[in-house]
């Protein structure tokens, strides 16, 4: 294991590491001053040297999002903060915003600065009851500080944040449900284009960024794009925060380079699989991401372009371990189960599609699977989600990327587990 | 608190600076609509049609926009719940750590399966999709506060402490 030294996550174990004085103590709102010195298409081209891409799920470069953003407009520009966090087997961002809510703090100010916004809003997930508290109370410092509101540290930049919780549905952390969950509606996507870049909140210019994302602009400001772009690949460089849960010792949030191998993180980072049994799946990249049996999760590296390469993707680095003890289409009606309840129903293959997953595999698993079963859910996942081509944004047969998160999991469980699946029909001629 | 005695005819919310404050916050009206819904809640332990009739006129739009909103939040309730909602984790990570064991033990110790509540309005049984805390599964959220890598027995404490 690489003796890699933490950048985001480097003081987390620090008392009152989430304080303001910490973290001025520790270089803190150092690179804001800089920003603010800086023309804000500087700060943009910064961002783009750096090779910063999103580390909310689709992997799409940050400064090059910001450069979308017309500079002829006459309406305000908004930036959002997704703190949404609900894909399964993620939670690293509320690690970030418990420990070091000032350095995801600068990170939107630097942000907002570059794109030229005044009112930027962190959208939280509602069960993060006890992280928006908090949030308000670091608002309230920042404030005091002179770090929000009139005239930035002496500048003449103007912003205010304003906190806005979710109230309790997945499909809010698509950038578009989430806008339209902000404007006081349902979180129903918006078919794209215009991109929220261009048309967003209540139709002005909009960025939607990760909070992880977010944390890593100050660090690009301080040490540099080169710096940031020699950790890991230098296609989608930098540090990165793996999640790792499920069937293992020692589950927890890692950082390590990115590319880091997915090995070293489940035997090493997180102490190996419990009860000493074998490894034999998992999701690298939270449950939307195809999952990899035991051999390709042992060879794989955990980058964008790695993941790809083997038709999964690094997502949110949500890594769900299963092992030798789990049910491969237990696991899969549980997943499919999730999509099912967080279908926003806008789309009949997402909305239908969903359901006949999981009554199939209900019905399966209470022994009254049929022959053309196998076949029947290879279907419905072509109807709901299309192939994989994420320089595309969105990918196909429904209005956002989640028909595709649910349809690339579950005929990964299908197609890598057939046997399994074909178990629960023990009375049938095996047709595959 | 809850309010669980008939529905009440009229609702106005109990500070009427915090309202002006959240609206304050946002160039539009309906923006306001999830926060002011969120504080209804937290007065009123629901959302009662007396609400709705409120927050449509303060944020200006039609009382179906507002219902419609409600159903789409699984946060928000139509109905009142009892003092303490014990929601339980099911998804995959939680599942492969005994989320499942969990809510047996509810059904078993209180008589209530998932979407009930028991006679005497102290616990509501819930299982909702994952908390985003994953890596400290198997995880409860009871109103607003999370329980983390539960133990059967230290669920069964924290049941016993919930009054
Ligand atoms: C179904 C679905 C759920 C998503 N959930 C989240 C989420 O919880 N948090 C998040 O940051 N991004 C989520 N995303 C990705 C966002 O749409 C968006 O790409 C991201 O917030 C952009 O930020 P980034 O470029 O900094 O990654 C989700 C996307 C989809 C399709
Ligand atoms: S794909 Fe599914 S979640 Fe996305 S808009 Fe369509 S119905 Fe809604
Ligand atoms: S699966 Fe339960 S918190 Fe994520």
């Amino acid at each position: 294991m690489s003796s890699f030294e933490p950048v985001l996550t480097k003081h987390i174990h620090e008392e009152d590491c989430h304080t303001l004085a910490f973290y001025r103590s520790v270089g803190g709102y150092k690179a804001l001053e800089k920003v603010l010195s800086m023309k804000p298409d500087e700060v943009i081209d910064t961002v783009k040297a750096s090779n910063l891409r999103g580390r909310g799920g689709a992997g799409f470069p940050a400064g090059v999002k910001w450069s979308f953003i017309p500079n002829d407009s006459d309406k305000p520009t908004y930036l959002i903060n997704n703190a949404d966090e609900s894909e399964p087997g993620t939670f690293k961002d509320r690690l970030l915003i418990n420990k070091t809510p000032h350095q995801m703090m600068e990170g939107m100010i630097i942000a907002s600065y570059a794109i030229g916004c005044n009112l930027a809003f962190i959208y939280i997930r509602g069960e993060f009851y006890k992280e928006t508290c908090l949030l308000e109370a670091v608002l309230a410092e920042a404030y005091d500080a002179n770090l929000l509101g009139k005239g930035i540290l002496g500048s003449d930049y103007d912003l205010d944040v304003v906190i806005h919780r979710g109230a309790g549905a997945y499909i809010c952390g698509e950038e578009t449900g989430l806008i339209e969950s902000l404007e006081g509606k349902r979180g129903w996507p918006r078919i794209k284009p215009p991109f929220p870049a261009v048309e967003g909140y209540l139709k002005c210019p909009t960025v939607v960024n990760n909070v992880e994302t977010l944390c890593n602009l100050p660090h690009i400001f301080n040490q540099g794009p080169e710096w940031f772009r020699s950790i890991g690949p230098e296609q989608g460089p930098g540090p990165k925060l793996y999640c790792v849960s499920g069937c293992v010792n020692s589950p927890d949030v890692f950082e390590e380079p990115m590319g880091v191998p997915l090995k070293d993180l489940i035997y090493d980072r997180a102490g190996g699989i419990r009860n000493g049994n074998e490894l034999k799946a998992v999701f690298p990249g939270g449950s939307s991401s195809a999952i990899l049996t035991a051999e390709e999760a042992m060879n794989v590296n955990m980058d964008f372009d790695s993941l790809i390469n083997i038709k999964s993707m690094l997502g949110s680095a949500g890594i769900i371990v299963m092992d030798e003890k789990v049910d491969m289409v237990q696991a899969c009606l549980n997943i499919a189960r999730f999509y099912e309840h967080e279908s926003c129903g806008q789309c009949t293959p997402c909305r239908e599609g969903t359901t006949w997953l999981v009554k199939m595999l209900i019905r399966m698993i209470n022994g009254g699977g049929t022959e053309r079963d196998i076949e029947m859910i290879y279907e419905i996942t072509d109807n709901i989600g299309g192939l994989i081509d994420f320089s595309q944004g969105s990918f196909g047969k429904t209005i956002c990327p989640f028909g595709e998160a649910v349809a690339w999991p579950v005929r990964s469980f299908v197609e890598k587990f057939k046997d399994e699946f074909l178990s629960y029909m023990p009375n049938l001629e095996v047709v595959a | 608190m809850s309010n669980n005695g008939a529905p009440k005819q009229s609702f106005s919310f109990a500070d009427p600076d915090k309202v002006q404050n959240i609206l304050s916050q946002y160039p539009d009206k309906q923006s306001a609509l999830l926060p002011l819904l969120h504080l209804a809640q937290s007065e009123e332990g629901y959302i009662s049609s007396a609400v709705i009739d409120t927050i449509s006129e303060i944020v200006d739009c039609h009382q179906a926009l507002v219902m419609d909103c409600v159903s789409f939040y699984t946060m928000l309730y139509t109905k009142p719940h009892g003092r303490h909602i014990i929601q339980v984790c099911q998804t995959l990570s939680c599942s492969l750590n005994g989320a499942d064991g969990l809510v047996d033990h509810v059904t078993a110790k209180c008589g209530i399966k998932p979407g009930e509540t028991t006679d005497d309005n102290r616990f509501t049984l819930m299982k909702v999709e994952c908390l985003g805390s994953c890596g400290t599964a198997p995880v409860v959220q009871v109103n607003n506060d999370y329980h983390e890598s539960l133990t059967l027995e230290e669920f069964e404490k924290l049941l016993e402490s919930l009054k």
